[in-house]
């Protein structure tokens, strides 16, 4: 793990529709290793990396989404304070009493909230009626420092709580981003890469769809970072369920490798990229698992169905918290991924795709 | 042709997993056809005809199911994800086929007390494939509801009558039109469907079609208590008007009514409140296609025992050779 890269894109500031920030960071890092590098009309990052023994091949399409979840400014009050919503799946109940930072210039922020000694019956507040407080005496105050429509993201930073592990916002998807830029940085690859990083993904997978729709690949694998919850089951009725109740359903698991989507709720991935990703990892030797819920989606399920359709996969590193200030990432998943994809690349060729 | 609907209905292929299914139809459609491809997502298209109009026809092959994601650890009962739209209240008891041919029983939680009379959410059920020495389904397994083809005068009763029968009524088309007719003719039998219409919405991609049909079953209205709808089982094919997904341009209705009043073919109007098919993402392909459906009117849709009846198989059949095999006329709306 390209652990300085991963510092920087996940410190990036770049909430679905406001990417400039993570951009910026990608291109600089993939500038001369790439061919016909190009921001579309979207802000999709494409490029190709055409490979020695490209003729022939399947043209692959690997992809990462930029954009992070976050809130926007949507008016300001006669108090000072903002208005704002979420841009993206974002979980109401986390958000009181968060530190932000607002705007361009990362303001400081806080969101509003009844401090313990006022209220301990206060409920999480419901998106729509979210403020943050920058500390602005009034409307007139606050006004000269912000805009309707400037980004809100999580202020918390990046940290590594141990040699293990990375914490981070953002690591939803930008621990892809890396793995992407990290595998451009490779010397060349026997097939022909076609590359974007995407837009929009945590909005409605905009950015994929026409990125897809531009490349007109014969393959894609979608890198992504999706849920664990490999945790104890602390619900209510927890007890009853070591009785003899159902197991606790974790999703992925932290440090059990790269996670492969069987299903989710807008793709099916398909049958024959399943079996050469779980073939190759086997050969080489890398831990893998099935990711074991159905909730989400992915680019994945704009790119399969983009044009005549594009048998795709999504290889996924497993995280706690994400879509929080401090999501939580092994590295050992990240590389295991890594080398997933340096073993298997190489290998994809017209017989992965043919059918019995 | 009940022969070739036991085939089909008794195939395994749920969603994403159609190449049982594929397979038999490719067999049974070889030599009845010009040319035939399998596309990027497993959709079968099968070209015939030349000249007139380019048509496509599409008839889905995959059928609803279950995804079995996540087994416990201790006792391997497998908990599963839903493959298209199940009806809760026909699972426990139910069984399930992998593709290795192991079948599975669902389960519910607490099936005598709180099981027994309501409807428990997706999450309370769990398929059993244990053997009493150990074997297990490998997570990540798809599954389709088992249960054998039977007849009862001139009902039919299977599982995955939706939408097999639509196959049956493509693969009987194309069987009496001979490789004889004067359209560009593409039968899709698409994969998908039941998951969001996704097979055919890249198969009217690459086709480009002028026109499009599809083949698929509609629900009825002469069941006790059920949606108010004019479809009656045995009343004929179904000439769509209207569904949730699909407003057909009245011109085609018009050609699919004028075309059955001539030859005498029995149909019906359908309008169907809850519910699409593969028209309906026909119709918005590229700059877009005016689309239309021929339905096979089927009871108890969703559940293993979906029941149609062979006259309005065969009518469906007539209306779509009769339709396909003379110059097309759509009058200006």
């Amino acid at each position: 793990m390209n652990i300085d890269l991963l510092r920087r894109l996940s410190s990036a500031r770049a909430i679905s529709g406001q990417e400039d920030d993570a951009r910026q960071i990608i291109i600089a890092a993939i500038e001369g290793q790439v061919e016909e590098l190009r921001v579309d009309t979207l802000g999709n990052i494409l490029a190709s990396k055409p490979g020695s023994q490209g003729a022939g091949r399947p043209r692959v399409m690997v992809t990462a989404h930029m954009d992070e979840i976050g809130l926007v400014v949507r008016g300001i009050t006669a108090e000072g304070l903002l208005r704002c919503y979420n841009v993206g799946g974002i979980d109401a109940r986390i958000l009181p009493g968060l530190r932000v930072a607002v705007g361009a210039e990362a303001l400081p922020g806080v969101v509003l909230w009844k401090p313990i000694h006022l209220g301990r019956e206060q409920k999480s507040v419901p998106l729509d009626k979210l403020h943050v407080d920058i500390g602005a005496r009034d409307r007139a105050e606050a006004a000269r420092l912000v805009r309707p429509g400037d980004m809100i993201t999580f202020a918390e930073g990046f940290s590594q709580p141990g040699p293990g592990s990375v914490r981070g916002k953002a690591l939803d998807n930008r621990a892809g981003c890396a793995l992407l830029v990290e595998l451009l940085q490779d010397a060349a690859w026997p097939c022909d890469l076609l590359v974007a990083f995407t837009c929009q993904e945590e909005i409605g997978l905009r950015g994929a769809q026409v990125a897809a729709q531009a490349l007109q690949p014969d393959v894609a694998i979608v890198l992504e970072t999706t849920p664990a919850h490999d945790l104890p089951d602390l619900s209510a009725d927890a007890d009853e369920r070591a009785g003899g109740g159902p197991a606790f359903n974790p999703a992925t698991r932290l440090g059990a490798g790269p996670a492969l989507t069987v299903m989710d709720t807008r793709m099916i991935t398909d049958p024959r990229l399943l079996a050469w990703l779980r073939a190759g990892a086997r050969a080489a030797g890398i831990p893998l698992q099935l990711k074991s819920m159905r909730g989400g989606g992915t680019d994945g399920g704009a790119i399969h169905i983009a044009g005549s359709g594009v048998p795709t996969a999504v290889v996924a590193m497993p995280a706690r918290y994400v879509h929080g200030p401090a999501a939580l990432l092994r590295v050992s998943d990240y590389d295991h991924t890594l080398a997933l994809l340096r073993s298997v690349l190489p290998d994809l060729s017209a017989a992965t795709l043919a059918r019995d | 042709m009940n022969e070739l609907i036991r085939k089909l209905t008794e195939a395994w292929g749920p969603s994403g997993y159609e190449h049982q299914v594929r397979r038999l139809i490719q067999e049974e459609v070889a030599g009845l056809v010009d040319e035939m491809r399998v596309d990027a997502l497993g959709n079968l298209i099968c070209r015939v005809g030349s000249g007139g109009k380019r048509v496509m026809v599409s008839a889905h092959m995959d059928e609803i199911g279950v995804m079995a994601l996540f087994a416990e650890p201790e006792s391997g009962y497998l908990r599963f994800e839903p493959i298209g739209g199940l009806l809760h209240s026909t699972l426990a008891g139910n069984r399930v086929r992998f593709e290795d041919g192991i079948t599975g029983v669902i389960g519910v939680h607490d099936s005598f007390g709180v099981g027994r009379t309501s409807v428990p959410a997706l999450r309370d059920f769990y398929i059993d494939v244990s053997d009493g020495a150990g074997a297990a389904v490998e997570a990540g397994s798809p599954a389709a509801f088992w249960r054998e083809f039977e007849t009862r005068g001139t009902r039919l009763i299977a599982k995955s009558l939706d939408d097999r029968i639509g196959c049956v009524v493509a693969i009987e088309t194309l069987r009496a039109l001979g490789r004889q007719a004067p359209n560009e003719l593409h039968f899709v039998f698409s994969v998908q469907e039941e998951v969001g219409l996704r097979g055919a919405r890249t198969a009217a991609y690459a086709i480009d079609p002028e026109l499009g049909i599809a083949l698929d079953v509609t629900a009825t209205g002469d069941e006790p208590r059920n949606r108010k709808m004019a479809v009656t089982l045995g009343g004929g094919a179904a000439i769509k008007v209207h569904d949730s997904g699909l407003v057909v341009p009245p011109a085609i209705v018009a050609w699919m009514e004028g075309c059955a009043a001539q030859e005498g073919i029995p149909v019906q109007r359908e309008l169907l409140d809850a519910g699409t098919t593969d028209a309906a993402v026909i119709q918005v392909a590229r700059a877009g296609v005016p689309s239309g459906c021929i339905s096979i009117p089927c009871r108890f849709l969703h559940t293993s025992s979906e029941t149609c009846d062979i006259r309005d198989v065969q009518a469906c059949v007539e209306l779509l050779r009769q339709l396909l095999g003379r110059p097309i006329e759509l009058d200006a709306a």
